[in-house]
């Protein structure tokens, strides 16, 4: 019983260890903001599974409907908020793979890890 | 406490001095006149504190406040009047001597020598005055930094490597030691004030007392207690001028000093006394003593031998402290002065040796007396002082320590002190009967020696004038030293007011 | 006009940044964002002289009223962290931006100050609103315009530095996020002052517990305290200087005080400390802090990267007087915001001038420096002293507040440590020092300081540390004040 009323708060888990896992395990900069993207997408859904009031109607406003349940307006709102930043945060994102992609010839993260690396050693070196 | 703006002069006059001397660099003698007036100058002012304090007053200055309730301020007490008359003092004879010195031997970056000279006697000054522990680990500090670049001024990876030895040392005492048992202190009693009778009493018991001494002790790291005391060979790559001044009288006697001022104002002798935190001192203070004179023994170059011997001396001072008695006390203050005057003359003649006769090894010196008679002559009866035979200063500082021994019933630190003097008569005695009594080594008899011939015969071969009147006025100060050393017990007799 | 200072503090630099799009020329730009700068550095004086004069400002943004609409609550320490970061700003931003360090072309350079501007406007607006998602919308103006400016040092590993900042930085936004819906769900409000009264009844559910724990987690991201601190390194080593100085002294100081914002005003001292066990996580993390960030930078060669680790262990100050909980540790950490802001800012603006005349920042390369740029070489040396607490210095100051209020609170081994660490820290200054008055420097040994435009900011904040650190009488009032209204929970 208990772990249905809370399904919606389990399906969040496991988005957000979807995105979380992506994020960690996928080399491939652009699935890692994917994976990110998913992550974000989590979050606007617990805000929105929040929202629902039972046996709340939609929220505007009946006029003189006297007594009336409305469902919570706000979570959308500022999940609107966020979902702007969500999609800025994904542009700015994939801004920097295209110049990691003109700089490095690569958007593998463990290829750039070796370059890196060896850009390091490079500096080193030549002191 | 009356306040006395002339006390900020005092303090400030080096600090000016370093400024004329740097902006004059490129005409030494002008640089070198400015920094000979402003020793004179600096020791005129402190001189002028002499006669007020010997009547009772405790001038003083607040500079201004740093932290609430805390301010930098100075305020002049017996101790710290003796230390400033002795750094202030003394700055004239090594004015005089590093001129003749760095010209003989034509040292670089004299500029930049004279004037982190004239910082650190500015520093010393500053902890000589000080009224809290803030202003006194402030200039404590300053000191530190000032002393760097004089012991890497060779420049050379030696010197370098000396002076991060030296710095190590230094700064993990005074940061990891000094600063902690600074705020511990200000954690158990609210200020850092230094007061007469201390300000622990009633406050701390016997384990934290115990644990806070130790603190400080080791936390003064320029008292060159072992284990901390590594810092002071190593700096012996310094030039002569420096090893004598700083090394034999401001930066050493900072540190004992300011051991002094901690057991006499913050602890109070009757505190320390009676809970007995200061035993352990004592036994640590001894080891330091009898261990540096055996290996002062062993060491053939004269500059390290005297540094050795230096943190032997220093320990008798901070074993002066651990005694927890007046006289003890006293007697510590007073071998501020004695070895100051003492110390500094052999360094003065080490370095008359080096720059006349190129000898650094104590092996090479045997018949220099002849060539060397002014040089020699100093160097004994400051080794006399050292030992602690009359007619010299140092018999009465060892005299009065031992009787600080006496009254505390320790009669095992008066064997101590007696095994001592028959140390350090073993580690400088030979010096001054090989140099007077030894006949001159001929070249062709030691095909080792340095690349200089010695000319057989006793020529005399002495060091620059500038190098020999100073030296030869701390020997005869030495002399002075004991015959003045009643008005040196009035001074201080003040820091223990008792039966 | 003067009773809507608090929304002006955030609308003039946000507005502004929409007009650096206009002027296109880079040197108008420049003086104009130096004088948006210092208009908001003289805006949070006023509020700070008001909150001081009359008690804490309650401003309803757009006359909404709170806890519905969005308050900006302007109390001493907010007005404090204002006014930090608003002097950083008005001293970083002149510094020049020149073609060395930045890989955009002059004809870009007002996109630069546009994002710095927006930058500015985010962490104003963190530290001035009351309302929980406000923070969070601000945190992420400041977070994105910080990633850009990273993005855009010359070396191509900004990129990649640009991007793990963004990845983790983002991560922790949405932990915030998280951590504001399950507080805002079990309370109904998301105004801090309210939640702090509404969370009391609900306080010992596991949601609450679960969003407090989100919410310290993602501020600790943002705050790089250790061991959430891996995008701090790369990311300040090849930024532009001047943002590396900028971010450095600003947005892990606004971070922390959001920390200190949670903590204390919106859960309670004796939910974080008792329920949660704040302190028993956060003081071995700050400690680790203070060692690992000190030894990673002795063994750098890089000047920036040095300075990078120093800000790690620099923050774990921060957060141990935080850890600690006695009223005089709080007050060292908060000075250490101001000390370590005008420290660590004035630092990269040095390293910022070697990199302009040396094209380098490794240390190497930097052998004999005191000779060459005397000004910049001093000021490196002096901030390295602040950086070791030597006394005179600002860092000094903060020292003696923390370890003694470690002492304060019976922490005898807190204090040995803190006292060690400020020795390692003086290994890595004087590895820098060594380097710089070496003989054996490469030729020509000419006197190339550089320009008055950029040793004047950096002198400007150096200069600052020298003055706080021997009279800390006005860091030292707000400080103690903010303190002691911290730990009374006053909202």
């Amino acid at each position: 019983m208990a772990l249905l009323e809370l399904g919606q708060y389990g399906f969040v888990i496991v988005l957000l260890m979807i995105g979380l896992y992506v994020l960690i395990a996928r080399d491939n900069l652009v699935k890692k903001m994917m994976g990110l993207g998913i992550f974000q997408a989590a979050i606007i859904l617990l805000y929105i599974s929040m929202a629902k009031v039972r046996g709340g109607t939609a929220p505007i406003l009946i006029e003189g409907g006297g007594d009336v349940v409305y469902s919570n307006p706000l979570p959308h709102v500022l999940m609107l908020t966020a979902i702007v930043v969500a999609v800025a945060t994904t542009g700015l994102g994939l801004a920097i793979i295209v110049r990691i992609f003109e700089s490095y010839g690569t958007i593998e993260e463990s290829e750039l890890r070796e370059l890196d690396r060896s850009s390091d050693k490079a500096d080193r070196g030549a002191r | 406490m009356p306040t006395d703006p002339n006390i900020a002069l005092a303090v400030g006059l080096p600090l000016a001095g370093a400024l004329a001397i740097a902006s004059t660099g490129r005409w030494p003698n002008l640089r070198e006149t400015l920094m000979l007036v402003t020793a004179l100058a600096t020791f005129g002012v402190v001189l002028g504190f002499l006669d007020p304090v010997l009547a009772g007053e405790r001038p003083g200055f607040t500079l201004f406040e740093v932290f609430p309730g805390i301010p930098l301020a100075f305020q002049i007490e017996p101790l710290g009047m003796l230390y400033a008359l002795v750094a202030s003092g003394l700055w004239i004879p090594t004015a005089l001597y590093s001129i003749g010195y760095c010209r003989e031997h034509g040292e670089k970056h004299q500029t930049r020598f004279y004037a982190c000279f004239a910082v650190a006697i500015f520093a010393a000054l500053g902890i000589a005055f000080s009224r809290n522990l803030l202003t006194l680990f402030f200039f404590y500090e300053i000191l530190t930094f000032s002393t760097y670049p004089l012991v890497t001024h060779s420049g050379s990876d030696a010197a370098r490597r000396a002076g991060r030895t030296y710095l190590g040392i230094l700064l993990s005492t005074s940061v990891g030691f000094l600063l902690l048992a600074i705020l511990i202190t200000w954690q158990l009693t609210n200020t850092v004030e230094f007061q007469p009778g201390g300000i622990l009493a009633g406050r701390a018991d016997g384990p934290v007392a115990m644990g806070l001494l130790a603190l400080y002790v080791f936390g003064a790291g320029k008292a060159a207690l072992m284990p901390f005391h590594r810092w002071l060979p190593a700096a012996m790559v310094a030039p002569t001028p420096v090893s004598a001044l700083l090394h034999a009288v401001a930066v050493v006697k900072a540190g004992v000093f300011t051991i002094l001022k901690v057991v006499v104002y913050i602890f109070g002798i009757d505190f320390l006394a009676e809970t007995g935190a200061s035993v352990w001192l004592r036994y640590v203070a001894a080891f330091t003593l009898l261990a540096a004179s055996i290996i002062a023994l062993s060491k053939d170059n004269l500059k390290a031998r005297l540094a050795y011997s230096t943190v032997s001396q220093l320990a008798y001072i901070v074993l002066g402290a651990a005694l927890a008695t007046g006289a003890g006390v006293i007697g510590g203050g007073m071998h501020i002065a004695m070895h100051a005057m003492g110390k500094i003359t052999l360094f003065f003649c080490a370095g008359a040796i080096l720059v006349a006769a190129h000898k650094t090894k104590v092996s090479e010196l045997d018949g220099i007396g002849r060539a060397m008679p002014f040089t020699m002559g100093a160097f004994a009866l400051g080794s006399m002082s050292i030992i602690g035979l009359p007619p010299m200063g140092g018999a009465w500082s060892k005299t009065l320590l031992a009787l600080g021994a006496a009254e505390g019933h320790d009669v095992i630190f008066v064997g101590v002190l007696m095994l001592s003097s028959l140390l350090s008569l073993g580690y400088l005695a030979p010096i001054v009967g090989r140099a007077f009594l030894f006949p001159q080594p001929h070249p062709a008899a030691h095909p080792g020696e340095s690349a200089t011939p010695e000319p057989s015969g006793s020529r005399l071969r002495e060091a620059p004038l500038l190098c020999v009147v100073p030296l030869c006025a701390t020997a005869i100060g030495c002399v002075v030293l004991f015959f003045s050393a009643e008005a040196i017990y009035d001074l201080l007799r003040a820091i223990h007011p008792g039966p | 006009m003067s009773e809507h200072l608090p929304a002006l503090q955030v609308v003039l630099p946000l507005v502004s940044a929409a007009l650096c799009l206009v002027l296109r020329r880079a040197f108008v730009v420049r003086v104009f964002a130096t004088a948006v700068a210092w208009a908001c550095f003289a805006i949070a004086l006023a509020l700070l002289a008001r909150v001081e004069a009359g008690g804490p400002i309650s401003y309803a943004l757009g006359g909404w009223a709170p806890p519905l609409g969005i308050e900006y609550r302007v109390d001493s320490l907010n007005a404090y962290v204002l006014v930090i970061v608003t002097a950083i700003a008005a001293a970083v931003f002149p510094f020049p931006l020149r073609g060395r360090e930045v890989r955009i072309p002059r004809s870009r350079h007002f996109l630069f100050y546009a994002s710095l501007l927006l930058a500015l406007t985010g962490l104003l607006g963190i530290a001035i609103t009351g309302d929980l998602f406000n923070v969070f919308v601000f945190l992420e103006i400041s977070s994105l315009a910080a990633y850009t400016l990273v993005s855009l040092g010359r070396d191509r590993r900004a990129l990649s530095a640009a991007f793990s900042y963004l990845v983790m930085g983002s991560l922790g936004a949405g932990f915030i996020l998280i951590g504001i819906g399950l507080a805002y769900q079990m309370t109904g409000t998301l105004n801090m002052a309210d939640l702090a009264v509404r969370l009391d009844p609900v306080r010992d559910t596991r949601t609450v517990w679960m969003a407090f724990a989100f919410l310290i987690v993602g501020t600790g991201i943002k705050l790089a305290v250790f061991p959430l601190h891996q995008w701090l390194p790369n990311a300040y080593t090849y930024a532009p200087s001047l943002v590396a100085g900028f971010l450095s002294a600003t947005a892990t100081k606004v971070a922390f005080y959001f920390l200190a914002r949670l903590v204390f005003t919106v859960f309670g001292v004796a939910f974080a400390f008792e329920s949660m066990g704040l302190g028993a996580v956060l003081l071995p993390a700050s400690v680790a802090a203070l060692f690992v960030g000190s030894i990673a930078a002795a063994y750098q060669t890089d000047l920036k990267r040095l300075l990078a680790y120093s800000s790690i262990a620099q923050i774990g100050y921060m957060t141990l007087g935080l850890a600690l909980l006695e009223e005089r540790a709080l007050t060292g950490s908060l000075l250490h915001l101001f000390n370590h802001a005008l420290i660590k800012g004035g630092l990269f603006l040095a390293a910022g001038c070697v990199v302009f005349r040396l094209r380098s920042s490794a240390l190497a390369d930097m052998r004999g420096l005191a000779r060459r740029m005397p000004l910049t070489a001093m000021a490196i040396v002096v901030g390295g002293l602040g950086l070791v607490g030597v006394p005179g210095t600002a860092g000094f100051v903060s020292k003696w507040y923390l370890v003694g209020g470690a002492l304060e609170g019976g922490h005898l081994l807190v204090a040995f440590l803190l006292l060690a660490s400020s020795l390692v820290a003086a290994i890595y200054v004087w590895k820098v020092v060594e380097v710089m008055i070496a003989r054996d420097g490469p030729e020509p040994e000419v006197r190339c300081e550089a320009p008055a435009s950029m040793w004047v900011p950096t002198w400007a904040l150096i200069g600052a540390s020298l003055y706080f650190g021997l009279q800390p009488q006005w860091s030292i009032g707000i400080a103690s004040q903010a303190a002691r209204s911290l730990l009374a929970g006053a909202p």
